[in-house]
C-alpha cells in the first residue's frame, strides 16, 4: 500500500515536472493557430527561450529576470515569424522552418560567443524557485506523497494559472473574440473594422513569448543549464497537443497532461528492467495515436488558419 | 516552353541572392559576436573545396539529404506536408540495417535487397499517415510527430536488442556485412574519402525517376492535380485519397532509402539515438532551397551538404559551427518571402 | 409592396461625385455619381461586372478610389477603411455573407463593437441589445443560435442586424436576393420599407429588375464602369431599364430550332440524399432527360440542386433509388465511371471544380481522359498530342489569348477560363452534358457564347441537364422544365409555355396541386 501510494505520488511529481515546458508552448501555439497562422517554429522559439532563460539567470543571478527575457527572446521570433506570414504573406509553414534553423543556430552561436561553449554554466541559485520547499517533512507516508508531489517547481503551478489566464483571454474578453472571429473569416473581421493583421501580429509575439517561457522551463527547472539537446521536439509536441485538443486551450492542457504523464509513466516505470525502457519512452507517442483514433477524429481547423489575408485596395 | 524556363531562371536567381544575402547576414552575426567573417568563411570555404577528399566528403554529406529532399519534395507536389520524413527515414534505416546484418548473399543481391527493404519500411511508415488520415480523419502532421517519435525509440530498441547488439562496447548495432556496403573501391577512397559511395549514383537515379513521374507519367500528373486542386481533381474523376496513398508511400520509401544510403555508405551501424538526427528537418530545407523541383533538389542537397561538411571545420578554429544553421534558416527565410521579390519584377518589367 | 414612402429630397445623405477606380490599367469605375437621399431606396442597376460592387467597396471604406469625392450628410469624407465608414453612418451587407460560422447570432452581430464590462465582454448586455434591435425592426432571429446552424434567410438578417446595430443610417445590400426564396424576398422588402420609414437610407446593389420595380424609389445605371444615368423607377419599364443596362434593346429569347427529343438518356427515380449536414434533402426526386432535349431545373438555391448534381456525378453518395445512364446503372458509382458512360458537367464552381488554376491550359483540356490512350501511353503522358489538341480546341472556341495552351489556367479571365470549360465537356461529346449555373459572373457576350454550345449539343442529339439559378436562362434555353422545391420536383411544363408567374409559385412551394 506504502508502495502504491509512493509511486502515485511520483507520477504526479512526474507528470507536473513533464508538462510545463509543452502546456507554456502550447498556450503559444493557440494563440497563433487560432489566429490563423500556422506556427510550427513554435519548436526553434522554446530552444532560444530555453538558451536565453539560463544565460540572462545565470549573468543576472535572477531567475526571474531571466525567465522574462526567454519570453522576449522567444517573442521576438515571433515577431519575425509574423513579420514574414502577416505584412508580407508568405507560406507559413516555409517560414517557421526557418525559425526552426535560425533560432536554436542563432542559441548556439551566442552561447559559444558568451561562454565558449555549447552548454551553458550550471544555475545554482538562479534556478526557478520551488514553491512547498520544506513544507512537508516526509515522516509519515501521507507527507512524504505531498512531499513527493509538491517538490516541484513555481512553472508547474503556473502553469495552471496560464491556462486558466488564456482561457480567460479566449472567451472573456474583446481581444479574445476577435482573435478566433480574425482565424475564423479575416475578411468579415476587416468589414467590421477589426485590424486582422494588428490581430494577427499579436497573436503570433505572444505565441512567441509563451513558447520562450515553455524553453525556460525546461533549462530553468527540469535542468539547470541551456545544453543543444535541451529542446529536442517538445515544441512539435505542444503544437500536436494543441490539434489534439482542437485548438482550443482547455483542450490542449488535457492533451499537454496525457503527455506529460505518459512521459511520467515512463520516468517511473523505467526503474524496473523488466520492460525496455525504449518501448515505454514509446508509451506518449503511442498513446496518442490510440486515443486520436478512438475518441478524436476529425478536427476543426480554424477557417482560415494558413492562409494568409491578401486586402485589396 | 520558353516561359516556364524563364520562371525558373527567376528562381534559381532568387535563390542564389537569398544564399548571397544569407551569407551576409550570417557575416554580421559572426562580427557581432566578435569573430573575424573573413576568417570563418575562408575556412568553411576552403574546407569544402581546398581538397579532393574535402569534396568527395561534401558529397557522402548530401547523398541522403538528397534522397530526404526528393522526399519531401514530392510529398509537397501532392500538397501534403511530409514533416514524418525523420521517422521514415530511421525506419528505412532500421530496415536496412537488419538486412544488412542477417542476410548472407552477394553484393548484387545483397545491396538491392537493403534499399528495397528500407524503402518498404518508409512507404508502410509514410502511408499509415495518410491511412490515418483518409479513414479516421486524423491531422497528419499531428500523427507524423508522433511517428517520428515511435520510429525513434523503435530503433533505440532495435540497437539495445541482444541479437543485433554490437559485440564490443559501443552502444549500437553490429556493423552490417561488407556485401551490404556500397563502398567504392579501396583505390578510389585512398583518393577520395574513406566512406566514398555509390550512394550519389543511386541518388542521381533517383532524381531522374522522380523527375520523370512528375513531369512524364499520368501518375505524376494526379497527384500535382490532387496537390493543387483536391476539389477539381475529384470533379474529374481522379482518385483522391488513392493518390495521397500513392505519393505518401513514394515519398516515405525516397526517405526510407535515404536511411539505406547513410547506413551503408557512411554509418555502417545504428547507434543509439540521444535527440533527434534531423535529416528529415533538413530535408525539408533541402526540398525548400530546391523549390521542389527534383533536379533543384539536387544542387541544394548537394549545396546542403558541402555546408554541413565544411561546417564542421569551423570548429577547428574556434568559430561556431551553427553559423550553417544560420546562413540556411536565412535562406529560408527569403524563399519564404521571396514572392515579394518576383511581384516586384515582374511589376518593374511591365513598366519598362 | 406597395411603396408609400416619403422620401425627403432636401436632406441628401450620401452624394458620391466622379469617383474614379482602377486597378492596374482597368478602370472599374469611370466617373461615377451618386445621390441617396433620406429615407429613400436607391437601386444601383449593371451587370456583372459593371463595377456595381467596386463603386459600394469604395463608398465602405474597402477601396480606396483612385479619384472623386464622397460627401456624407453634406460634409466631405475621407472614408479609408470600414470603420470609418461605420462613423460615418454607412453599413454594408455583403453579397457574400461575412459571418463567423461557430460564433452565434449575437457574437457576430456585436463583433467589432463589443459591449464590455471592465476588461470582460458583457454578453449579457449584447444579447440584450441584440433582442432590443431585432424587435425594434421586427426582425425576430435567435440570439444564441449559431450561424452554421440557420437559414440563409436569418443570416441575411443576421447581417442586417449588424449594420443596424452599428447605427447606420445608410445601408447598402450588395445583391441581397442572390439566394432568397421569394417569400424571403417579399420578407426582406417589407423590412426595408420599415427601415425608411425608419428614416434610414437604402442603397440596392442589383441586376433583377423586377425588384427594383418592386421596392426603389430611384435607380442609377451603371454599364462597363460607365455612369450612365439616374431614374425614377415609376417613370421607366422594366424593359427601359433592361436596355439602359446592356446597351441595347435586349430579347431574352435564345434562337433555337424544333427538335423532336429521341430516347431517354437520363434517368433518376425516387432519389434520397442527404447534404453535408447529414440532413435529408432529397426526399423522392425523380426525372429523365432524352437526347436533343435541354431539361431545365428552375428553384432557389438550396432545394437540393447541388446535391442532385453532386450525386448524378458521382461526388456524393445517395441513400436510396436509382440513376441510370442510357439504361446502364450509375447509382453511386465513381465519378470516372460515371464520366465512362457517358456524363459529362460544366460545375457551378469553375475555380473550385472546373479548373486547376496551377494547370495550364493544356493539362486542363484533358483533365478527365488523360488516360485514354489517345493521350498516354503505358502511364506516360503524350505531352505533344495534348498540345495539338488543345490548340485545336482554342480555336475552334475562341479561347484567349490565342497561345495560352501553355499558360497556367488561373492567368486567363473568367470568361475564358469558362469557354475551356466548356471546350473541354463539349469535346468529350458525351450523350448528357450537365450545366449548372454555366454563365455566372460572366459578361453578356461570355453568357451568348455559353448559350450557343449549350443549344449546339442539344441539336446534336445530346441531353442537357441545365440547373440554374436564374429563372431567364432556365426559361430561354430549356425544351422541358421541372421545378424542383424541398428536394422534389413539384412541377413540370414544356419550355415554351412556361410564364413566370407559375414557375415562381411552383418555386416558392406555393400549391400547384390540382
Amino acid at each position: 500500500m506504502d508502495s502504491i501510494i509512493n509511486s502515485l505520488g511520483t507520477l504526479i511529481y512526474a507528470t507536473l515536472i513533464y508538462t510545463p515546458p509543452l502546456l507554456f508552448a502550447a498556450m503559444g501555439s493557440c494563440f497563433s493557430e487560432n489566429s490563423g497562422v500556422v506556427n510550427i517554429g513554435i519548436e526553434g522559439m522554446m530552444t532560444i527561450g530555453a538558451f536565453t532563460g539560463a544565460a540572462v539567470a545565470y549573468l543576472t543571478g535572477n531567475a526571474w529576470v531571466g525567465f522574462f527575457c526567454a519570453g522576449l527572446s522567444g517573442a521576438f521570433f515571433g515577431l519575425l515569424h509574423a513579420f514574414a506570414t502577416v505584412s508580407l504573406n508568405a507560406d507559413q509553414t516555409i517560414a517557421g522552418t526557418a525559425i526552426n534553423f535560425l533560432a536554436p543556430g542563432v542559441a548556439l552561436l551566442v552561447s559559444k560567443a558568451l561562454f565558449n561553449s555549447s552548454d551553458t554554466p550550471s544555475l545554482l541559485d538562479a534556478k526557478l524557485p520551488m514553491l512547498f520547499n520544506g513544507v512537508f517533512d516526509g515522516t509519515t507516508v501521507w507527507s512524504r506523497f505531498f512531499k513527493n508531489i509538491f517538490n516541484t517547481y513555481i512553472t508547474s503551478f503556473l502553469m495552471f494559472a496560464v491556462v486558466i489566464l488564456v482561457w480567460f483571454v479566449f472567451y472573456k474578453t474583446r481581444f479574445g473574440l476577435r482573435l478566433r472571429a480574425v482565424g475564423e473569416h479575416p475578411r468579415a473581421c476587416d468589414t467590421l473594422g477589426i485590424n486582422v493583421q494588428r490581430t494577427r501580429y499579436i497573436a503570433v509575439i505572444l505565441s512567441g513569448f509563451l513558447s520562450g517561457l515553455g524553453g525556460a522551463c525546461v533549462t530553468m527547472a527540469i535542468m539547470n543549464q541551456f545544453r543543444p539537446i535541451s529542446i529536442v521536439g517538445q515544441g512539435f509536441i505542444a503544437i500536436a497537443a494543441v490539434i489534439f485538443g482542437k485548438f482550443r486551450p482547455q483542450g490542449a492542457l488535457v492533451a499537454c497532461l496525457l503527455f506529460g504523464f505518459c512521459t511520467g509513466l515512463k520516468v517511473v516505470m523505467g526503474s524496473n528492467n523488466v520492460v525496455s525502457a525504449q518501448l515505454i519512452s514509446m508509451i506518449p507517442y503511442v498513446v496518442t495515436v490510440i486515443v486520436l483514433i478512438l475518441f478524436v477524429g476529425r478536427s476543426r481547423t480554424p477557417s482560415a488558419n494558413g492562409k494568409p489575408y491578401v486586402k485589396s485596395r | 516552353m520558353s516561359k516556364n524556363k524563364s520562371i525558373f531562371q527567376s528562381h534559381v536567381f532568387l535563390t542564389l541572392i537569398a544564399i548571397v544575402v544569407a551569407f551576409l547576414v550570417g557575416a554580421l552575426f559572426l562580427g557581432i559576436m566578435g569573430y573575424n567573417p573573413i576568417t570563418v568563411y575562408t575556412t568553411l570555404i576552403s574546407g569544402i573545396f581546398s581538397r579532393p577528399r574535402y569534396l568527395a566528403y561534401s558529397v557522402v554529406y548530401a547523398t541522403p539529404l538528397i534522397f530526404v529532399g526528393l522526399s519531401v519534395a514530392f510529398s509537397f507536389k501532392t500538397g501534403v506536408f511530409n514533416i514524418g520524413a525523420e521517422g521514415q527515414f530511421v525506419v528505412g534505416s532500421m530496415a536496412a540495417c537488419i538486412v544488412g546484418i542477417f542476410v548472407d548473399a552477394p553484393p548484387i543481391i545483397h545491396v538491392p535487397l537493403c534499399f528495397l527493404a528500407a524503402a518498404v519500411a518508409g512507404a508502410v511508415w509514410g502511408s499509415i499517415v495518410s491511412f490515418m488520415k483518409i479513414k479516421w480523419g486524423i491531422n497528419e502532421v499531428l500523427s507524423m510527430i508522433m511517428f517520428n517519435w515511435i520510429a525513434f525509440y523503435l530503433s533505440n530498441y532495435l540497437v539495445e536488442n541482444p541479437a543485433i547488439h554490437s559485440d564490443g562496447t559501443a552502444e549500437a548495432t553490429k556493423n552490417v556485412a561488407d556485401s551490404a556496403r556500397i563502398l567504392l573501391p579501396e583505390s578510389l577512397r585512398a583518393v577520395l574519402a574513406p566512406t566514398s559511395n555509390y550512394g550519389i549514383l543511386i541518388a542521381i537515379v533517383f532524381v531522374v525517376i522522380v523527375y520523370i513521374i512528375i513531369e512524364k507519367t499520368t501518375l505524376g500528373y494526379e497527384m500535382k492535380a490532387v496537390g493543387y486542386n483536391k476539389n477539381a481533381a475529384e470533379y474529374a474523376g481522379i482518385g483522391v485519397n488513392k493518390a495521397i496513398l500513392t505519393a505518401m508511400a513514394i515519398s516515405g520509401a525516397l526517405a526510407g532509402m535515404g536511411g539505406a544510403v547513410q547506413l551503408l555508405g557512411m554509418g555502417q551501424r545504428i547507434s543509439l539515438f540521444a535527440g533527434q538526427e534531423g535529416f528529415g528537418f533538413e530535408g525539408i530545407s533541402v526540398a525548400l532551397i530546391g523549390a521542389s523541383n527534383p533536379i533543384g533538389v539536387f544542387f541544394s542537397g548537394m549545396f546542403y551538404g558541402a555546408l554541413k561538411y565544411g561546417g564542421s571545420k569551423l570548429n577547428l578554429i574556434q568559430a561556431p559551427s551553427e553559423i550553417v544553421d544560420v546562413i540556411t534558416g536565412t535562406i529560408v527565410f527569403f524563399i519564404a518571402i521571396s514572392h515579394v521579390f518576383k511581384v516586384v519584377r515582374r511589376k518593374k518589367k511591365e513598366v519598362s | 409592396m406597395g411603396k408609400e414612402r416619403s422620401v425627403d429630397l432636401d436632406t441628401k445623405v450620401i452624394e458620391m461625385k466622379n469617383i474614379v477606380k482602377k486597378f492596374g490599367d482597368f478602370v472599374a469605375n469611370d466617373h461615377i455619381n451618386l445621390t441617396v437621399h433620406k429615407g429613400e431606396i436607391h437601386a444601383i442597376l449593371g451587370e456583372n461586372g459593371a463595377g456595381k460592387s467596386t463603386l459600394m467597396n469604395v463608398l465602405y471604406g474597402l477601396y480606396r478610389p483612385t479619384s472623386g469625392e464622397i460627401y456624407v450628410n453634406g460634409k466631405l469624407e475621407n472614408i479609408d477603411s470600414p470603420s470609418k465608414a461605420i462613423q460615418c453612418g454607412i453599413g454594408m451587407v455583403h453579397q457574400h455573407f461575412m459571418l463567423v460560422q461557430p460564433f452565434t447570432v449575437t457574437e457576430n452581430i456585436v463583433l467589432g463593437m463589443e459591449p464590455v464590462k471592465g476588461i470582460t465582454l458583457d454578453m449579457a448586455k449584447a444579447r440584450q441589445d441584440v433582442v432590443e434591435i431585432s424587435e425594434r425592426y421586427g426582425m425576430a432571429v435567435d440570439p444564441d443560435a449559431r450561424i452554421e446552424d440557420i437559414s440563409v434567410g436569418m443570416q441575411q438578417r443576421v447581417e442586417i442586424l449588424k449594420v443596424l446595430y452599428r447605427g447606420a443610417q445608410t445601408l447598402i445590400l450588395d445583391e441581397p436576393t442572390a439566394s432568397l426564396t421569394p417569400q424571403e424576398i417579399t420578407e426582406l422588402i417589407h423590412i426595408m420599407n420599415r427601415l425608411t420609414s425608419d428614416g434610414k437610407s437604402i442603397i440596392l446593389i442589383t441586376h433583377k429588375l423586377k425588384e427594383i420595380k418592386a421596392a426603389a424609389d430611384y435607380c442609377t445605371i451603371i454599364r462597363l464602369g460607365k455612369y450612365i444615368d439616374t431614374v425614377n423607377v415609376s417613370d421607366v419599364t422594366e424593359q427601359e431599364l433592361a436596355s439602359m443596362m446592356v446597351g441595347r434593346n435586349v430579347t431574352f429569347t435564345v434562337e433555337k430550332e424544333e427538335k423532336e427529343p429521341g430516347e431517354v438518356v437520363l434517368e433518376v427515380k425516387d432519389l434520397h440524399g442527404r447534404d453535408y449536414r447529414k440532413v435529408e434533402i432529397l426526399k423522392g426526386l425523380s426525372l429523365s432527360v432524352r437526347r436533343g432535349e435541354i431539361l431545365g431545373i428552375a428553384g432557389i438555391d438550396g432545394n437540393g440542386q447541388t446535391e442532385l448534381v453532386e450525386i448524378i456525378t458521382g461526388l456524393r453518395k445517395a441513400e436510396s433509388g436509382s440513376v441510370t445512364v442510357n439504361g446502364e446503372n450509375i447509382f453511386n458509382a465513381k465519378p470516372r465511371k460515371i464520366f465512362e458512360k457517358g456524363v459529362s458537367s460544366i460545375p457551378a464552381d469553375r475555380q473550385k471544380h472546373g479548373l486547376v488554376l496551377d494547370f495550364t491550359v493544356a493539362e486542363n483540356m484533358v483533365l478527365q481522359n488523360y488516360r485514354s490512350p489517345e493521350f498516354q501511353h503505358h502511364g506516360f503522358l503524350k505531352k505533344d498530342a495534348i498540345r495539338k489538341y488543345t490548340e485545336g480546341a482554342i480555336k475552334k472556341y475562341d479561347i484567349r489569348p490565342a497561345d495560352s495552351a501553355e499558360r497556367p489556367a488561373g492567368t486567363l479571365s473568367g470568361g475564358n477560363q469558362q469557354k475551356v470549360i466548356i471546350a473541354r465537356e463539349v469535346n468529350n461529346d458525351k450523350d448528357l452534358l450537365i450545366a449548372v449555373n454555366p454563365t455566372r459572373g460572366l459578361d453578356v457576350g461570355a453568357i451568348e457564347y455559353v448559350h450557343r454550345y449549350i443549344v449546339e449539343q442539344r441539336n446534336k442529339g445530346k441531353a442537357v441537364l441545365l440547373v440554374s439559378f436564374e429563372l431567364d436562362e432556365i426559361m430561354s434555353l430549356s425544351d422541358r422544365i421541372d421545378v424542383i422545391y424541398d428536394g422534389r420536383i413539384v412541377g413540370s411544363m414544356e419550355g415554351k409555355e412556361a410564364d413566370e408567374n407559375t414557375l415562381g409559385l411552383m418555386m416558392a412551394g406555393g400549391t400547384h396541386h390540382e
